[in-house]
């Protein structure tokens, strides 16, 4: 099949299941956070609120898109383009399984497979600076300017750290491409323990792990680093001046900034698609056995329902789970299905700590937030950075 | 059937005459321009413009040294970005203004 | 595609490098020279320096760039003001500039006969692990004193940007 057909129909795929995850990530974020503060969160718009994105999408489709007289009416246009753009072309980058076999079509989970895909998603994802830093620009008015260039100035901050604790799993692993370093972290020790970054020989990588989420969390502006939106909530932004698809734009890009960044972490320290015992004793169980006991407590719930109209839509969501059980036992799509089920379920771990945290820490100030990421973040990044240089100099053939 | 225009490997000299092109242009903006940050972007124009001629004879010549020499321009021009800006904010502080015209008083 | 990707590309950097030289506003010439060297990584991309446009994309473009746009916006100092030139400086500028290129092009086209082209994928040696390992053992003296002139360059940053203290 000639590449560029095969290019355009994984970027389709890849593009519409984006679109969903992005929409029903904020699904998940209003539950979750709904949970831990003791409420329920969205309920009302279709079954325990599962079609709310689709009323936010045409909420916000349907605004009205106004354009302030004030603005600088090329950069208003620009910043929200220049902000999504640069957060999903990673996707594009970043594999979410093996090599498979469809209809005799051998190719891969990947959209492309650059030899350098790490240092590329790390500059991509430098440039999305300018989307804040533009919008903050062109809204024309003191405070706007402040937050964005706060805004930028804790991103670029936050990049170092970033950078140097992806190059200590990096000179253990000697390569740049992501399909090379899942397949370095394929081995087992002892026939099961997994080689995973974190469980590395010469250095385990757990403070490079946990380096590399605390810069996620201020690079995506999230909490408890998320003081130029908040208190912008309060008096102004670099986002006060845009209404309606302009704005989803600029959450959606925080979102799939959030997807990157997971995503970027279970490549380089979780494994990527790799279970965490092999084949051979019974990992491939693993899936299916979740999503049955999914089922049946949905069973079990809609016999003693909590709502009146629970006794009707969970014996549906039950169906819906013993099929996907039922789906994963099948042996033709086994070896597509199960790579992506543990990579979703590293990365969907990840985000659900993002959504945690966000639910229960107080946020910095940005004297605090700034002075963190040079005098002490930086620091532990490079001695994690020079102790896995000595180990694997000490350790070297 | 006669070759299609435009497919087929691309002169080196295209990738040179480009290189002069915008170094031109880097040097126009030097000359012309009075502010002092465009005068400064200027100057960093022209350093990409040597970087690709620095990229496209190490094709030609089938080492890697070109590449390295462009890393080092890259990181001087760095540190020169760093140090430039830094007197161009304190020009600003003292001067109040950004015009190459005013920030004349050593002149005659 | 080669050349279809060349002449793309170099249109947008000629374009970009224009508008830098023309527009008033700084923070336009900045957006720019972002856009000059957006298409300048792709241009050495084509020509096999993989780990150059990646080092172009996040040095140049996400740092320099950055550092050149913020400094813009703090300082906020307007747009440049038009200057009444003579007649002869203001339309001289312009047909000099098409000399000067038009000369340094011929002299190009004498010296290198386009014997062989510029093919996508034929220089090898672009790639990280090979710079890296010329980087530490051919190279090494120029990167350690590189390492020690960017030092120089973040004290005198400080140094000249801090406040002053009377």
């Amino acid at each position: 099949m000639p590449y560029l057909l095969l290019a355009t129909i994984k970027t389709i795929i890849v593009v519409a299941i984006l679109m969903h995850v992005l929409a029903y990530l904020q699904w998940i974020e209003r539950k979750v956070i709904a949970h831990v503060q003791l409420r329920v969160g969205p309920r009302r718009v279709g079954p325990h609120g599962l079609l709310q994105p689709l009323a936010d999408v045409i909420k916000l489709v349907t605004k009205e898109d106004m354009l302030p007289s004030h603005v600088n009416k090329v950069f208003y246009f620009l910043a929200p383009f220049v902000a999504v753009m640069f957060a999903l072309i990673p996707m594009c980058l970043i594999p979410f399984g093996g090599d498979i076999r469809v209809f005799g079509i051998h190719t891969t989970m990947q959209v492309t497979d650059l030899n350098i895909g790490i240092l590329a998603v790390l500059g991509l994802s430098g440039l999305g600076v300018y989307g804040v830093a533009l919008a903050g620009w062109a809204s024309n008015n003191k405070y706007s300017l402040m937050g964005g260039l706060r805004s930028s100035a804790q991103m670029i901050s936050y990049e170092l750290p970033m950078a140097l604790s992806i190059a200590s799993p990096l000179l253990i692993l000697n390569t740049l491409s992501f399909r090379e370093i899942v397949d370095k972290q394929s081995f087992f020790y002892f026939g099961f323990l997994p080689n995973w970054s974190i469980f590395h020989s010469p250095f385990p990588q757990i403070l490079a792990f946990l380096i590399f989420l605390i810069a996620g969390f201020a690079e995506t502006n999230r909490v408890p680093f998320d003081l130029p939106e908040a208190e912008n909530e309060l008096v102004a932004g670099f986002h006060t001046e845009y209404s309606s698809m302009k704005f989803a734009s600029f959450f959606m890009a925080e979102y799939a900034n959030m997807v990157t960044v997971s995503s970027v972490a279970t490549l380089l320290f979780l494994g990527g698609w790799q279970p965490p015992f092999p084949q051979q004793y019974g990992s491939w169980l693993i899936p299916p056995v979740i999503f049955a006991i999914s089922g049946l407590i949905c069973f079990y719930h809609a016999a003693n329902p909590a709502r009146p109209f629970d006794r009707y839509t969970l014996p549906v969501f039950g169906v819906i789970f013993l099929g996907i059980a039922g789906v994963f036992l099948i042996p033709a799509v086994q070896p597509i299905l199960l790579p992506l089920f543990w990579f979703s379920a590293k990365t969907g771990a990840i985000l659900f700590v993002f959504i945690w945290v966000r639910a229960t820490l107080p946020r910095f100030r940005y004297d605090q937030l700034m002075r963190f990421a040079w005098l002490f973040l930086f620091p532990v990044a490079l001695v994690n950075l020079f102790a896995t240089g000595l180990a694997v100099a000490l350790t070297a053939k | 059937m006669p070759p299609l225009p435009f497919t087929g490997p691309t002169p080196l000299s295209w990738y040179l005459i480009l290189s002069a092109i915008l170094f031109g242009l880097g040097v126009a903006g030097f000359l012309f321009r009075r502010n002092l940050i465009t005068v400064f972007m200027s100057i960093e124009l022209m350093l990409n413009a040597v970087n690709l001629s620095f990229i496209a004879f190490s094709y030609k010549l089938n080492q890697n040294d070109g590449h390295i020499f462009s890393f080092f321009v890259m990181v001087v021009a760095a540190a020169e970005a760093a140090v430039g800006l830094a007197i161009i904010l304190t020009v600003f502080k003292n001067r109040q203004t950004l015009e190459i015209d005013e920030v004349s008083s050593l002149k005659n | 595609m080669d050349q279809i990707l060349f002449l793309i590309f170099a249109a947008i950097a000629v374009i970009c490098a224009i508008n830098l030289v023309l527009q008033t506003h700084p923070i336009s010439s900045a957006l720019s020279l972002i856009g000059v060297m957006g298409a300048l990584a792709v241009l050495y991309l084509l020509l096999g320096g993989e780990f150059i446009a990646a080092a172009q994309l996040i040095v140049y473009a996400g740092a320099i760039m950055v550092l050149f746009v913020f400094v813009i916006m703090l300082l906020n100092a307007g747009a440049e003001q038009k200057v009444k030139r003579r007649v002869w400086t203001r339309w001289s500028g312009a047909p000099l500039l098409l000399g000067f290129v038009g000369l340094m092009a011929y002299v190009v086209q004498v010296l290198l006969p386009p014997s062989s082209g510029i093919r996508f994928g034929s220089f090898l040696q672009g790639g990280p692990q090979t710079i890296g390992t010329r980087l530490f053992t051919a190279y090494l003296l120029p990167f350690e004193i590189t390492s020690i002139l960017i030092l120089i360059a973040i004290i005198g940053a400080i140094v000249l940007a801090r406040k002053e203290i009377d």
